[in-house]
């Protein structure tokens, strides 16, 4: 009799573990940050529309980047869908190892990415991941203490108008920084930054015969620059400050001036978390008159990997995720201000969203960021932060560790350029270039 | 007057025990603290100790956000099945060593502890590789075998340690008396050796517990531990400290519980043979 029972529930059991193995799941690997986690809150509402599953794994960026990396050049198949950004997209896709985007249904408006967006997650003008949201950098400000020193930003500043502002916002007293800026070590933290920056400067990473340009004076003209204003305007222990550390001095009301992602205008505006609310300006970021300003172009894109079991559904969660009606329904239930930004033209269209303060600012930021022609010089490689090769984010961190070396007071410009320029070579040179 | 400053130095000791303690425990009770603060308390400079609006907000957005409950399983199953594991073929490997050494042991003994000098990521690929070939990734089974194999040097060398301070004499005596190798060893060298055994299994219980590199890189959704919920508040673009701490809290709460209550078997072990 118990054997009989047990034998029903077995098969009963079989039958329901057999049923839920055929619903349709898919599996994403994501960032944590507030626009990733804001869409994880609607993901029911595609489950209800589409009747697929979603399994989130979200992890730190730089755990993410290694663990999408292994995954996807393995063949594990762990993820259906991975966020990934404007380094590895046209990499990838090169490859052969991202499912290309075509085929998107009309109402998905392809059309309607904005074009720097589009461009840096395409390979010979193909699509091969869907911006979720976009960014650029521009400069935050606080517009009392401005106006105390006695200055007017300008909307398209100059780095020596900064330099100045920057020492005249500065209270040792009273604890303001005149400007903060990113300086720790790591590819995507503070050499994101100083790239960007030596962009304005007329430096380069590479000449046209991929020759490392670290032993030009315009890398000279950029670190000295930056580590003299830093020195006399910046934050104690700079050296280690990346974005959260600048992001928490900005809003306690420590900084006069912070250049950083067009994304942190949201956090510094919020009056919950930010103490300064209600006097920040933005500005483009700053150039040199060369021609070249000192702002990037990043992107949080959804890429299918190749040889995913799941492609249908997959495409069919990122037309959702990065389209105008889920925006749309970000901006019924939380606001305009909470919406992806930096992702779609129509947007930046929106009389609603353009009432967003920094909406302006950010879309100027993000036309004006060229990924490929960023430099005054011409170079080999597409990126303004970064130049698109496998090999760069290896070198790029171990430079920008020498640069942190000389933030931190342990060995000059000139030590840290000819160990950046000596060991870039060699990399290069392994490499094959 | 012996006797005061024998009383002023204990107590002194004492003080000093209690400020090092303290100093240890700190990071730990600031991120305890920081998961009842906001965001913007958790930030606030100069740094708020007490005095703050104690919140269960952050707990309760943990809660909404993340299935806690499936990643404690997973982190209950892979640390224990991978101590156990790790016990059951340390126990006769260190027997060997202890009581019937070659003059290969001591060589043995350091190879297998210069397995721990190389960098885990040096041979993550290969090891994914083994994964993906044997339809391990994103399995608790897979992580119990990897993470038994990164303890196993530790469980051998500490109970070869342990077993060090048994008289030989006494197995000896059992095998006089017709004990087989499997009796010697569970009925009489076992017993002997719980202390140490206890002990062993505690640390390794934590260290894989904590084991942070391979159960983030081996797994997905279906094996993921407390390390990965962890990782998945953590920011480089955006203050989310407080709640990051309460996921901290979360998932040091088990294994912090365990330690307070096995302290004394903890120390015991840790110390064994330290001072004859």
């Amino acid at each position: 009799m118990y054997l009989k029972h047990a034998l029903r529930a077995a098969t009963a059991l079989t039958f329901v573990a057999t049923a839920a193995a055929h619903a349709q799941s898919i599996t994403i690997a994501t960032v944590n940050n507030g626009d990733m986690i804001r869409m994880q809150g609607y993901t029911d509402k595609f489950t209800e529309a589409t009747g697929v599953e979603v399994e989130w794994v979200t992890l730190e960026e730089n755990v993410l980047r290694q663990r999408v990396t292994t995954d996807i050049t393995t063949k594990g198949g762990q993820f259906d869908i991975m966020t990934i950004g404007m380094y590895e997209t046209p990499i990838w896709g090169a490859n052969g190892w991202l499912v290309p985007l075509d085929g998107l249904s009309e109402d998905y408006d392809v059309g309607d990415i904005l074009p720097a967006m589009s461009g840096g997650l395409s390979h010979e003008g193909t699509l091969y991941a869907a911006p979720f949201y976009g960014e650029s950098s521009m400069i935050m400000y606080r517009t009392d203490l401005m106006e105390k020193a006695g200055m007017e930003m300008p909307e398209a500043p100059s780095w020596q108008f900064i330099k100045e502002a920057a020492a005249a916002m500065t209270d040792r007293d009273a604890d303001i920084n005149g400007i903060c800026l990113r300086g720790k070590a790591g590819w995507g933290e503070g050499g994101a930054f100083i790239t960007a920056m030596s962009n304005s400067f007329g430096a380069r990473w590479f000449d046209e015969d991929w020759k490392p340009q670290f032993d030009q004076p315009e890398w000279a003209d950029t670190l000295n620059f930056y580590v003299e204003m830093m020195s006399e305007s910046g934050p104690a222990g700079y050296a280690t400050n990346g974005f959260n550390e600048n992001l928490s001095l900005f809003q306690q009301g420590k900084c006069g001036m912070w250049i950083d992602a067009t994304v942190a205008a949201s956090f510094v505006t919020n009056p919950t978390d930010s103490t300064v609310a209600d006097s920040v300006g933005f500005a483009l970021a700053p150039d040199t008159g060369l021609g070249k300003r000192s702002n990037w172009l990043w992107a949080w894109a959804l890429a299918i990997p190749a040889g995913t079991q799941q492609e249908d559904a997959a495409k069919q969660f990122i037309e959702w995720a990065t389209s105008k009606d889920y925006i749309e329904l970000v901006a019924e239930n939380e606001g305009w201000a909470n919406v992806p930004p930096g992702a779609r033209t129509s947007l930046y269209e929106n009389p609603e969203y353009q009432k967003v303060p920094f909406a302006k600012m950010t879309l100027d930021s993000i036309l004006s960021a060229d990924p490929n022609n960023p430099t005054v010089k011409p170079v080999p490689y597409v990126g303004i932060q970064f130049a698109a090769i496998p090999e760069f984010a290896g070198i790029a961190t171990q430079v920008s560790q020498e640069f942190s070396a000389v933030y931190a007071g342990q060995q000059t410009v000139e030590e840290a350029l000819a160990k950046a320029q000596a060991f870039t070579a060699e990399e290069m040179e392994a490499a094959g270039y | 007057m012996a006797r005061a400053v024998t009383t002023r130095r204990k107590s002194l000791n004492t003080a000093l025990a209690w400020a090092v303690g303290l100093l240890i425990f700190f990071p730990i009770l600031w991120t305890i603290l920081t998961s009842f603060k906001t965001e913007a308390q958790a930030i606030a400079s100069p740094p708020l100790f007490l005095n703050f609006n104690w919140t269960l907000e952050n707990y309760a957005i943990v809660q909404e956000r993340s299935d806690y409950m499936r990643f404690l399983w997973n982190s209950v199953i892979i640390a224990g099945g991978s101590t156990v594991l790790g016990v059951i073929i340390a126990v006769p490997a260190a027997w060997a060593m202890a009581f019937v050494p070659s003059k290969r042991t001591k060589d043995i003994l350091l190879w297998m502890l210069s397995t721990k000098m190389l960098p885990a990521v040096g041979v993550l690929y290969p090891i994914y590789l083994l994964f993906i070939r044997l339809g391990l990734l994103d399995t608790r089974g897979g992580l119990v075998v990897v993470l038994m194999l990164i303890n196993l040097p530790i469980i051998v060398w500490m109970l070869y340690t342990y077993f060090r301070e048994i008289p030989g004499e006494i197995l000896e005596a059992a095998r006089m008396d017709g004990a087989t190798l499997k009796e010697e060893i569970l009925y009489v060298l076992t017993p002997m050796a719980i202390p140490g055994i206890a002990s062993t299994v505690l640390l390794n219980f934590i260290l894989a517990w904590n084991e942070a590199f391979w159960t983030l890189n081996l797994t997905a959704v279906d094996a993921a531990p407390l390390t990965a919920f962890i990782a998945s508040y953590s920011s480089p673009e955006g203050l989310f400290f407080a709640k990051l701490s309460a996921a901290s809290t979360m998932a040091i709460a088990p294994i912090l519980i365990l330690g307070w209550f096995s302290q004394k078997q903890l120390v015991r072990g840790l110390t064994f043979g330290a001072v004859k």
